[in-house]
This record gives C-alpha cells, structure tokens and sequence, in this order.
C-alpha cells in the first residue's frame, strides 16, 4: 500500500504487486558497505539476503538495492572474505 | 399494510431465526452445533435438506472454523450467515475483530447464555458482552417475533455501503430460543424483496478487478483503518433507524434504537435489554394500577450505543435501576457503564445484576426494584437479585 492510495475499507488492496511501493529500506538504522575489490562474487549474500535487494547482473552482484534493504546485517556475517561491513546510520 | 401478507405460525426464537435465514436465503451457512443455538442449526438444516434455499450449509469441527468460513465466504462475496452461543462465541472471538476489521457483512444470530465455569447451559447476557467492543453491531431482541423481524434488519444494515459491518442478533438462550411463541411470518415476497440481492463493490471472486484482503499493514496504516470502523459504527447508528422505518411499514413494528414504555411521566425507570423486557413491562402494568409512576428503557440497538439520545430520554428521570445479566469482575458492568455516560448529576443509578446461569428473574423481583428505587435506596454498589446467602 503506498502512501498515495486513498485507504479502500477494511484496508483492501485493489492493485495487485503493490508491495513494491513500500519503500522497507526507510526502516535502516545501519546499512551494508560493500567492498567491490575484496569481494570473491561467491554470491553468497545473494542467497542469504531476505529481502532479496542484492542484484545481479551477468551473474555478478551489484550494489545493494537500499530502497528495499532493511539493515538487518546477513550479508556482512556470511560474507567469507568479510567484503561487507556495517556501517551506523542510513 | 394489508391484511392477509403474513401467517402466524408456533415458533421458538431459534425457529424464528432459521425461518427468518429461509427467507434471506444466504449464499453460505456455517455453524457448529452449541446448546441453545441448537434449533437454529437444527431447523436450517432440514430447509437446506429440503431445497427451500439456494444456500451451501457447511458442516465444520468447531466455531473457530465456522466463523472463519465465514469471512472466507462473505470476502469471496457471499451473503453469509452463522449461529452460536457462550463458549462457541468465545472459540470464534479471534475472528470476530477480523470480520469486522475486513468490513465484512456476515450476520450472526446469537442464542445467549453464561459462559464457563463452572459449566452451565443456560441464559444470561455474559457471552454477548464478550464481543461488545469489537466491531460488531448488537442488536438485542425481546421476543421471537423481534428475532424474526431483526434479522431482515441486520442483513441489510451489515450490507448497506456505508456500513460494512458484521452485526449479531441477540436473543435469550432457551427463554426465546426454546419457548414456543406465535410469529407473523410475512410472505417470501415481501420479505425478499426488502432484503434484496447481496452486490458488494469489492469481492474476491471478482476475477475482472483482483483484490487483496487482509493485507499485513504497518503502524502507518492500521490507526487509520481502525478508524474506519468507528467512523463506519457512527454511520450504522444513522442508516438503522433508516432501515427500521422501512421495516415497520412490512410488520407495523418500531424498532427504534430503544422502546419507552410508560417514561413519559415516570419517576423511575428500569433499563434492561432482552426476555426480562417483557417481564418488566409485566411488572410496569400492575404498579402502574397501583398509581405508581414506574418506566421502562428496553434498549434494543446495544452497539453502536445511542448514547445521545438515551440521554434526551433519561436526563428528567429521578431514579434510574439498571437490569444486567452479566456479572462485573472488579468493574462497572456493561450496561451500567453505558447508561452512567447518560446521566445527570440529578440522575441516581443502581445497577442490579439478576438472572445468571439461568436464575429464574420472577415478575415480584421487578416489583420489589421498582419499589426500591421509588423509595431512594440507591447506591453505587450493585444489588444481587435473588443471590442466595
């Protein structure tokens, strides 16, 4: 549901995909530092991340999607060459 | 009104309310079987057997199940109707917000009685008042014809637009649900065309406009949704009294939000809702005889409350005796906290609780609270009618 939508009663949605506007990134409080040099692209993040925001394109990962991207640090604690780290702040 | 569009017919309150759902012809029926929502269940089921209805009777393992059908049903677009009492109506309370939380128009009839424990199977108001703040409109019958009336009622009030809202209809378990009464049944015409069809903007199985329902929202959403229920209550109390007055040109009868009896120059008056209505009416007419300037408040819309206007007619009232079947636990009782919102500081209440588990309420307990009030004898604390020591 976005913030643009009138609220239908009973909070019904009448577009379906519409969990796309929702914009969970603005819930960070630290955000992922992706080293690009030091990563291995074992794409291990990839697969761990819950929210699925990591990208991939040619299957090589890309920056993070930080419009989706809660914070929550899965990337940084599976990353075996420790090429992300968690940083304070959005 | 003419003459010849109804027939009375013998019926207890729970054949009242399955002739009543014969009639209305829903599109889904669910309940599980519970004393005394029985005859309900019991007599729907032969209408159904027989083909006298269209309806799908779906037979499920509890009242959780049955009230959750119902929002599956009435969310796919269906007119949806359920049955139940005490412990059943507690086992569907996790759904009962939901249903009213989705605006979805399901219609329950509720045969009131105690709830457990100790474990006992007959009449009081205590289940009913387990769901008075969640959502669902309450309407409140005195006799098997006010069953059979009300739910027409209830069906469209839940239906109407602006409403949305899944609404019970309240009857005395055992004193209505199993006492023979003579109902006006009107013709099937006549009654379907008031009720009319079930269209709803939105549905599930409208496959041209795909919907969600029962979405997860957040803390920015969920104020405002909620909101949307009360504001959708406020609206219900205004397109009630609508519905009522085209009732009343079928059956001739009122049902405003409440009935006065003998209030107009009364010096005390006894709120009450449901049976020990038609008691204390009983008790009314003889004390009246006797010169005594004594009244009746029989509420019959509960939730939302008509707060304003039970006021209007309370505000000359001396003394104010409120009848609950409910019993309060380190709190005000249900109807007592209604009514005290009401009242002026001229205004004395005492709220009597009378009439759990089944307790008999004879005619001469009313006389005697009647009595009570006109003599001043009041107080904040409740009286126990006819407690044993």
């Amino acid at each position: 549901m976005t913030k643009k939508n009138k609220i239908l009663p009973g909070g019904i949605i009448d577009k379906p995909g519409s969990s796309k506007d929702y914009k969970t990134g603005s819930w960070r409080s630290q955000r992922p530092v992706w080293d690009k040099t030091k990563c291995i692209q074992c794409l291990v993040c990839v697969n761990y991340c819950p929210e699925n925001c990591i990208p991939l394109k040619e299957d090589k990962r890309v920056e993070t999607d930080f419009d989706y991207c809660k914070g929550c640090g899965i990337c940084a604690q599976v990353c075996p060459v420790k090429a992300i780290i968690m940083k304070e702040g959005k | 009104m003419t003459k010849n569009n109804f027939k009375t017919i013998a019926l207890t309150g729970g054949e009242a309310a399955a002739e009543a759902m014969r009639q209305i012809n829903p599109a889904v029926f669910s309940a599980y079987p519970i004393t005394p929502q029985t005859p309900i269940i019991e007599k729907f089921a032969k209408i159904v057997e027989k083909g006298l209805v269209e309806t799908k009777f779906v037979s499920v393992e509890s009242e959780h199940s049955a009230m959750s059908l119902m929002v599956g049903a009435a969310a796919a677009g269906g007119r949806a109707m359920t049955a139940t009492s005490s412990q059943g109506l507690a086992l569907m309370i996790e759904i009962l917000p939901i249903t009213s939380g989705l605006r979805l128009p399901v219609v329950m009839n509720l045969a009131m009685r105690s709830i457990s424990a100790p474990l006992n199977i007959h009449n009081d108001h205590q289940d009913a008042m387990l769901a008075r703040d969640l959502g669902w409109i309450q309407i409140f019958c005195e006799n098997n014809q006010e069953v059979y009336e009300n739910n027409f009622l209830a069906v469209r009030l839940a239906e109407n637009s602006k409403v949305k809202l899944p609404v019970m209809v309240c009857q005395d378990g055992f004193i209505a649900s199993h006492n023979l009464e003579g109902v006006k049944v009107y013709d099937d015409k006549i009654i379907k065309n008031f009720v009319g069809d079930y269209t709803p903007e939105n549905y599930l199985l409208n496959l041209k406009k795909p919907l969600t329902i029962g979405a997860f929202v957040m803390p920015d959403y969920y104020f405002e949704i909620k909101k949307q229920v009360a504001d959708a209550m406020n609206e219900a109390k205004k397109v009630y009294l609508k519905i009522a007055q085209e009732l009343k040109k079928i059956t001739g009868n009122n049902y405003g939000y409440f009935e006065q009896y003998f209030m107009s120059d009364a010096k005390a008056v006894i709120v009450a809702m449901g049976s020990v209505s038609g008691t204390a009416k009983a008790a009314v007419d003889k004390l009246r005889s006797q010169g005594k300037k004594v009244g009746l408040l029989k509420i019959n819309l509960y939730r939302p409350f008509p707060y304003q206007e039970v006021e209007k007619v309370l505000n000359k009232i001396k003394f104010v005796g409120i009848l609950e079947r409910v019993m309060g636990c380190g709190s005000i009782t249900p109807l007592t906290s209604d009514i005290s919102e009401c009242l002026n500081s001229k205004t004395s209440r005492q709220t009597y609780i009378l009439g759990l588990g089944g307790r008999d309420v004879q005619m001469e307990e009313i006389e005697e609270i009647f009595n009570d009030l006109l003599k001043g004898k009041l107080s904040k604390e409740p009286k126990y009618v006819g407690l044993k020591n």
